[in-house]
């Protein structure tokens, strides 16, 4: 206990509630109401940022208040970091009116990760819904990196429309590597769209996904990683080897102010990822 | 062990109190005020509720006149010793606007060094539970902590029991078991009014020799258990805790909690009132110039309905969800996440609801009909 605190401390600034000063080295939007920027810690408290994929930080937009917002780049980059926003609300519209230069607090990282080292040798299936990508997009990054420790990996990945479709040219060249399998599809799309309509389960019909050796990592709107976790258990894959990374309301990251609690967890420190086997039971319990 | 109890009367209470305020402590202890006993600083033995008791039932609480002298003849009152420990508003730091963007100043927190004196067992086990909420083996709160470092706690064991009082269903009282600089057993009998002084540990040892006192004989302190032992026997309610964290888990569907829900305000006395509860929000505030900010922390609820609010929804809009998460995380979800129950039995949440909401007869309202 003792040793896991003085790691947190060490990684991390003195107390965990201060946000120490980032700077925004480049903002750019990924579509209308989505953008990402990259974060440097400033001349005054440099330190690397280290991170596991799907770990998150909390952004602070000055007077404003605090966002949980996962890490969206390679977590092999230590001198930047990613976060990928959906501007829906106060803090996160504070957030994307910022320019190159300002500054946010930051706190971080927090939470649990992508199972990546006990996946190793496995097939890895990863299916994003919406701005699920983004929190997905660091563990996608390592398993390229380390494309042989793994074995066959998929992507599937559903977006409402063709315009809101996550790093939309990185997906395509993901398409061309002959050793992953890309697949995308829209909610609905008019004509001009080429590629697959319907929600993202119906892209499990274009895969084969062995039940002995797949496991697979969900992110997306609770609705969708429901049915993805359906369709996923009936073909036979066990909730063990299943992992979903979870989303709720968080005041302080670090387990004191209780708004993240779901059942018996608290999200951020126990999540936000989580095999689907310890959520089984509390899963379809509605407004737990 | 048991033989090498003191005895001290009224005057050598108020020496502890003196010795106390002589090594810097604030002390804080029962004081009568608005109709009732709630904690707050005192300066000397006269400042005890001498001769009060309460009455106490599902939202009722009363303070009523003693036919004797006692300073400690009452249970539980609104307040808990979370107030100081945990105080229902914090600066955790401030930031002023700058060249550099701007700069974060983290709050000192409160530097006070208090003495509590009249904690009550079950007050004492409320206490340890904060503990491990606030050093959760990942993070420490760095308020909470500073604070508790340096407390001085002077426990007075339950003689006898309120009308919510259920702490022997919690096995967390009547009588303190541990956690205490000095422990406190008020008699009061034909052979006089005294108190039965335990110490309980070196800070302890350290007050109580600087005060006037006599070695306890075995009657004395005789007296004093069965004093203790009245409180025992006599506990307004009681909950059968047999296997509950299962119980409620199985029963998140159970036709019950529509029922509580629809007396339920949605108030959040309860969790207000309830000595472990820890919930919190925090504000950022700007003044005028948009220059200088301040992050503050306050007391929140599971009862509030932004409590669970998420961009595009709510996951609790139902008071049933909300009291469902309530009562399933004292009583369940706490002992895997913590390994106790988050409920000490001090029955605050039953006396201060204003509709009489009785956690254990909630309780009992499930488990009649449970789904094993
Ligand atoms: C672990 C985690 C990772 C996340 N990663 C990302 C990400 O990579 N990109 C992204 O765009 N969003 C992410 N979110 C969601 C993001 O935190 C919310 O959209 C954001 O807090 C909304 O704040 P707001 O002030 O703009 O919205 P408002 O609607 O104005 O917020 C009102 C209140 O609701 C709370 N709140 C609202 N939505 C959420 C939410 N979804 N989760 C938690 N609290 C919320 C806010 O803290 C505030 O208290 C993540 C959330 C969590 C828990
Ligand atoms: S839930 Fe009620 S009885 Fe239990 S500790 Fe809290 S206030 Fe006391
Ligand atoms: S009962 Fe509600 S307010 Fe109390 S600690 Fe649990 S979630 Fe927080
Ligand atoms: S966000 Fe505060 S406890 Fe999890």
């Amino acid at each position: 206990m003792e040793k896991i605190l003085e790691k947190r401390i060490d990684t991390m600034q003195l107390d965990p509630m201060i946000p120490l000063r980032a700077k925004v080295k480049k903002i750019f939007w990924e579509t209308e109401d989505v953008f990402t920027f990259e974060l440097v810690y400033d001349e005054e408290n440099r330190r690397d940022f280290s991170f596991k994929p799907g770990q998150f930080n909390m952004l602070y937009s000055f007077g404003v208040g605090e966002s949980a917002i996962s890490i969206s780049s390679d977590s092999d980059k230590h001198g930047s970091v990613l976060h990928t926003i959906h501007k829906v609300g106060y803090v996160t519209s504070a957030l994307s009116k910022l320019k190159k230069g300002d500054i946010v607090g930051l706190r971080g990282p927090f939470g649990s990760s992508w199972p990546l080292d006990i996946t190793k040798g496995r097939d890895v299936c990863i299916i994003a819904g919406g701005l699920g990508l983004p929190p997905l997009r660091p563990a996608i990054y390592h398993i390229f990196k380390h494309r042989k420790q793994y074995g066959k990996v998929t992507i599937l990945y559903g977006a409402r429309s063709p315009r809101d479709i996550m790093f939309p040219v990185e997906l395509e060249a993901w398409k061309k590597k002959h050793d992953v399998q890309v697949e995308v599809t829209v909610d609905r799309a008019d004509s001009t769209w080429r590629g697959h309509i319907g929600v993202v389960t119906t892209l499990l019909s274009y895969t084969e996904l062995d039940p002995e050796k797949t496991t697979a990592m969900i992110c997306g709107p609770e609705i969708m990683m429901k049915y993805t976790v359906d369709e996923l258990m009936k073909n036979n894959i066990s909730d063990k080897n299943i992992y979903v990374s979870l989303e709720r309301n968080m005041k302080c990251a670090l387990g004191f102010c209780g708004h993240c609690q779901y059942g018996p967890s608290f999200v951020c420190k126990d999540g936000p990822v989580f095999s689907f086997s310890n959520v089984t039971d509390i899963f379809e319990i509605r407004e737990l | 062990m048991a033989n090498e109890m003191k005895k001290i009367d009224k005057n050598g209470l108020g020496s502890i109190i003196s010795a106390l305020l002589e090594k810097g402590y604030k002390v804080i202890g029962p004081v009568l005020n608005g109709g009732a006993i709630i904690y707050d600083e005192i300066t000397g033995v006269n400042d005890l509720p001498e001769g009060w008791g309460d009455k106490q039932e599902a939202a009722t609480y009363r303070v009523v006149k003693r036919s004797d002298k006692a300073l400690f003849g009452y249970v539980v009152g609104p307040h808990s010793w979370k107030k100081f420990l945990y105080p229902q508003k914090t600066k955790l730091w401030e930031a002023e606007k700058n060249n550099k963007g701007f700069d974060i100043k983290p709050s000192n927190g409160t530097a006070v060094k208090y003495a509590f004196l009249g904690v009550r067992s079950c007050e004492l086990n409320a206490i340890q539970i904060q503990d491990r909420v606030f050093n959760n083996g990942m993070f420490a709160d760095t308020f909470y902590n500073k604070i508790r470092k340096e407390i001085f706690t002077i426990a007075v064991n339950c003689t006898q029991a309120g009308g919510t009082c259920f702490c022997v269903s919690m096995d967390t009282g009547p009588k303190a078991k541990g956690g205490y600089d000095l422990a406190l057993t008020e008699v009061i009998n034909e052979s006089g009014h005294y108190f039965i002084l335990d110490e309980g540990s070196e800070k302890g040892r350290e007050i109580s020799s600087k005060v006037l006192s006599s070695e306890a004989s075995q009657d004395e302190i005789s007296a004093a258990d069965k004093a203790v032992k009245n409180a025992e026997d006599n506990m307004g309610r009681k909950m059968n805790t047999d296997g509950i964290k299962e119980m409620l888990y199985n029963n998140h569907d159970h036709p019950a909690w529509a029922l509580i829900a629809a007396r339920c305000l949605s108030c959040a006395n309860c969790t207000m009132v309830c000595p472990t509860c820890f919930c919190a929000n925090v504000d950022d505030t700007t003044d005028l110039t948009g220059s200088h900010t301040e992050r503050w922390r306050r007391w929140d609820s599971c009862f509030a309905l932004d409590y669970s609010k998420v961009a595009g929804g709510n996951f609790r809009t139902s008071i049933k969800a909300r009291y469902r998460q309530w009562m399933t995380h004292k009583l369940a979800s706490w002992i895997d996440q913590f390994g106790s129950s988050g409920c000490v039995g001090c029955g605050r949440c039953i006396s201060w609801c204003p509709v009489g909401i009785d956690i254990t007869k909630e309780v009992e309202l499930i488990r009649e009909t449970a789904k094993a």
